[in-house]
Formats: structure tokens, C-alpha cells, sequence
């Protein structure tokens, strides 16, 4: 008897407690655009944060809202932002894949100032001595803040530089907020050129703190057909739009600071070259000039 | 109850028998939700919350069980309460402090099998405390849940970015070490009074 009577008082509380669910439920409704769930599949769902809004499910409620542009997700890329498009009833916007880019070679070639046997963490290693264990205060630690900081696994220390894995990056961002010198830059996918180096010192104090730095000398400036790369601040930027990835700034930089590093065959052929197009502007200059005379002279006769 | 029994109430909550340290109750979340500050705070928070209702709701249910000399339920009843009360004050903060439901997320519904929600309602009935002592225990219960949960964290943040453990010890291993040693500190506490 005891047991029917336990079961029923616990029986009617349960029903109770459903009854004013199942009217809570009705009365806090909260109605649910339809478009969100299907905003919030389309995309990454990394939940990376690279947008600047809280999580996967802010940034599909900003798009919604209209607060953010469609193509806020990087991760997700073109074919995500097409899909949210699609949801939206817009028209997707073109765009080349980005992705993020080390401007930094040095690592070994970066000469250390003393050994940092801290928190392995750039921005740890940033507080301590000056914030600088390297010789080069705009360098890579190395420490992999960026890499902890990568939710794709794109991002690597190789011989003491952070280094991007293109194929696997999403241009999320995470890295960039995370470095502390902000060598992390965003750059075209199809970019194959770059000045690995910001350190924004003049020549001669760069060359005493790395080996493969930009000293700002102009040889690539002078040498690009494209007027892609310029000498700004001590150091050499590339114009991504203008850039034609000729690589001819790389084989003319007498540092080794511009990627792809040219092999000293390809020095050597390409200084024969330019060597070889010197000779022949001198020649067709002075051929110019005695053209010239030559065209003078019967006027003085 | 006199204001000196509900500050020697909220002391021996928040302090000497602090929830997780020296009762050992809500170590689940506490391992769980504590590798970050944010969100450890956000969980101790909506624990708090949670804490504070259900020590005022399973008052009134005890009180029924009690009457009807089903005393024995008790267990069952307040988890019934507990989970349905979840359910309630999650849709209560989804239609009327949206920005609450959304900093809250998905600790909101985790809280049900919190250990530490159940253990103070029981605790409540086992002390014997009127309704303010009941919430005002469940209150302080949960702020002390919220200490505890935000020291861990912060000690979690640092070791996470140091280098010296060895390396069997990474992660979990020193994680449940720390804890012990913040449990051992908090006996240190078990001397307070208050008159």
C-alpha cells in the first residue's frame, strides 16, 4: 500500500512538473529564424572565433541579422559563402582565397641576444629582459603561440620560424591576433613571392642580428618589372595585386630575403643576365649617342 | 533565523565547507569546464543561479514529501525537481535574458547532473534550515562553487603554458594534483567560526 501511495505522490509531482514545462514551453517560445540552423551548417564550425563574433552561432546570427557580410567565415571560404548566399537570397561575392603568411625567415639565421628558458609562449617571452631572447626585435620567437592558437593544424615551427601550411590554412585570423610582433600577414593563396623579413631597422644594425634579413639595399625595387615591391620603412613590401610571381626580386636580393630562396645557379645565371642586358642598354646607348652626333654634325657643317 | 546564523551559513559554504574542496560534491563540472577562465566563471555562475532555485523549490517539495511521510523519496524527488527546474530556467532565459541563455550556452543544461545542486538540497533538509537558510545556503553553496572553479582555472591557465612538468604529468594528471593541493589549502579554513 505504501509503495502504490509513493509512486502516486511521485507520479503526480512528475506530472506537474510536466504540465508546467509543456507550459513554459508554449509560453517562452522563442521563435527560431528557419534560415539559422541552415546558416550555422554552411559555416566552418570550428568555432574559431576568426570572425569576431562569439563562436559559430553568433557569427550565423550576425549574417542573418544582416550585421555581418556573408562571406564573415573564412574557414567556410567561397563554397560556404555561396551556400549562406543561397540561404540569404544574395549573390555571392568572388574573391581569391586568402591565406596567412609568415613574414619572418628567421629562426637559425636569427641570432639570439641570450637563452629564453621561460614559458614557451611568444607573448611570455615578450615580458621578460627588453621582450627579446632574439638579436632581431621584430622577428619570430618560434615559440608557437600561433601554433597552439591554430585550430587546423596549418601552422608549424620549422628550424625556429613559424611556418604556414597553405593548403591546410583557412585564413581564420587566429594565428594573427596571437603573434605578438604581428608577423602574420594575409595573402593571396596564388602568391609565391615574399619578403620574409620585417625588421624595419636600417641595413647595417639588421645585418648584425640575422643572416637572411631585408636591409632595405633596393635591388629587388630596381629589378621588378611590375612596380610590385617597394622599399618601405627599411624594408621591402610586395604590392600582391602587382606581383606577377616572376621571382626575379628573390634572385636579385643579395640577402636571401626574398622567398622562393633561388639556388647559386640561379644567382649566378640570373647577375650573367643582368649582367648580359647591362652591357647591351650601355651599347645601345652609346650607339644612341654616336647616332646622335652623327645626325649633329652635317647641321654644324 | 538571525543574521549571524546566515553569515556563519554562508562562510562554512563559500569557505570551510566549500562545495568541491572539502565536500567533494560537483567535481564533474569542476574538471570538466575548468581549462578556461570564461567559461569556468560562466558555469559557476549558472550553478549559482541554479543552486539558489532548487535549494528554494525542493523546501517546499520536502515539505509535501514530508507531510505525506514519504520522507525516504527524497533522493528521487529533488532530482525530478532539479532537472525539470533545469529545463524551466533554461527556457525562461532563452525568451526573457537572451544574452544570459547565450554567455550560459551549454552549461545551462549540464547543470542536471550536477552533483553539487542535488547534494545541496539534501543538505539542506539534513541541517534542518528554514526556507531563507535553505536559499541562502544554496546561494553561497554556489558562490563558493564559482571560487573554486575560477582558482582552478586560473592555475589550469598557467600550467597549461609552462613547461616544467614532466611530461606524464601533462594535462589531466597535474590538473587532478592541483586540485588535491587547493583541497588540502582549503582545510586550512576549517578552523573559521563565527559567533
Amino acid at each position: 500500500m505504501n509503495i502504490l501511495y509513493a509512486v502516486l505522490v511521485l507520479g503526480v509531482l512528475a506530472i506537474v512538473f510536466g504540465l508546467i514545462l509543456a507550459v513554459a514551453a508554449k509560453v517562452f517560445e522563442v521563435e527560431v529564424d528557419p534560415r539559422l540552423p541552415e546558416i550555422q551548417a554552411a559555416l566552418a564550425g570550428a568555432n574559431c572565433g576568426g570572425c569576431g563574433y562569439p563562436g559559430c552561432g553568433g557569427c550565423a546570427e550576425a549574417i542573418l541579422a544582416g550585421k555581418a557580410p556573408i562571406n564573415a567565415c573564412a574557414p567556410a571560404g567561397a563554397e560556404g559563402a555561396a551556400k549562406i548566399a543561397a540561404i540569404m537570397g544574395m549573390e555571392a561575392p568572388s574573391g581569391d582565397k586568402m591565406v596567412a603568411h609568415v613574414l619572418c625567415n628567421g629562426g637559425c639565421n636569427a641570432k639570439d641576444n641570450f637563452e629564453y628558458r621561460g614559458v614557451t609562449d611568444c607573448l611570455a617571452a615578450t615580458k621578460v629582459c627588453g621582450g627579446n631572447s632574439k638579436a632581431c626585435r621584430y622577428g619570430c620567437f618560434g615559440f608557437g603561440s600561433c601554433v597552439a592558437a591554430c585550430k587546423f593544424d596549418a601552422i608549424h615551427v620549422e628550424n625556429g620560424v613559424a611556418v604556414v601550411d597553405k593548403e591546410k590554412c583557412t585564413n581564420c585570423g587566429a594565428c594573427r591576433e596571437a603573434c605578438p610582433h604581428h608577423l602574420i600577414v594575409e595573402v593571396p593563396y596564388k602568391q609565391k613571392v615574399f619578403v620574409n623579413c620585417s625588421n624595419k631597422d636600417k641595413g647595417p644594425a639588421v645585418t648584425k642580428v640575422c643572416a637572411d634579413s631585408c636591409i632595405a639595399c633596393g635591388m629587388c625595387e630596381r629589378t621588378c618589372k611590375f612596380d610590385a615591391i617597394h622599399v618601405v620603412n627599411n624594408v621591402a613590401v610586395i604590392d600582391y595585386s602587382k606581383c606577377k610571381n616572376c621571382t626575379m626580386c628573390a634572385k636579385a636580393c643579395p640577402r636571401n630575403a626574398i622567398e622562393p630562396i633561388p639556388t647559386p645557379e640561379e644567382k649566378e645565371k640570373f647577375k650573367a643576365a643582368q649582367k648580359a642586358a647591362a652591357e647591351r642598354k650601355a651599347a645601345a646607348a652609346k650607339a644612341a649617342a654616336e647616332a646622335a652626333k652623327a645626325a649633329e654634325a652635317p647641321k654644324a657643317e | 533565523m538571525s543574521v549571524t546564523t546566515l553569515l556563519a551559513i554562508s562562510l562554512g559554504a563559500i569557505l570551510t565547507n566549500n562545495f568541491i574542496f572539502s565536500q567533494f560534491l560537483g567535481i564533474c563540472p569542476f574538471l570538466g569546464v575548468s581549462k578556461k577562465i570564461d567559461t569556468a566563471v560562466g558555469m559557476g555562475a549558472a550553478v549559482t543561479f541554479v543552486m539558489g532555485l532548487a535549494s528554494a523549490v525542493c523546501f517546499g517539495v520536502n515539505k509535501i514529501l514530508v507531510a505525506m511521510g514519504l520522507g525516504y523519496m527524497q533522493t528521487v524527488a529533488f532530482i525530478l525537481v532539479i532537472a525539470g527546474l533545469v529545463q524551466f530556467v533554461e527556457m525562461f532565459l532563452k525568451k526573457n535574458i537572451p544574452t544570459l541563455y547565450t554567455a550560459l550556452g551549454v552549461y545551462l543544461p549540464l547543470i542536471t547532473t550536477n552533483c553539487a545542486v542535488l547534494g545541496v538540497a539534501l543538505l539542506n533538509v539534513q541541517n534542518d534550515y528554514s526556507f531563507i537558510g535553505s536559499v541562502v545556503y544554496g546561494i553561497t553553496g554556489g558562490l563558493g562553487f564559482l571560487l573554486a572553479i575560477f582558482l582552478f582555472a586560473a592555475v589550469r591557465e598557467q600550467l597549461e603554458v609552462s613547461s616544467e612538468n614532466p611530461k606524464a604529468f601533462d594535462g589531466f594528471p597535474i590538473a587532478l594534483v592541483t586540485a588535491g593541493l587547493m583541497a588540502l589549502a582549503f582545510m586550512g579554513f576549517s578552523g573559521l567560526k563565527v559567533w
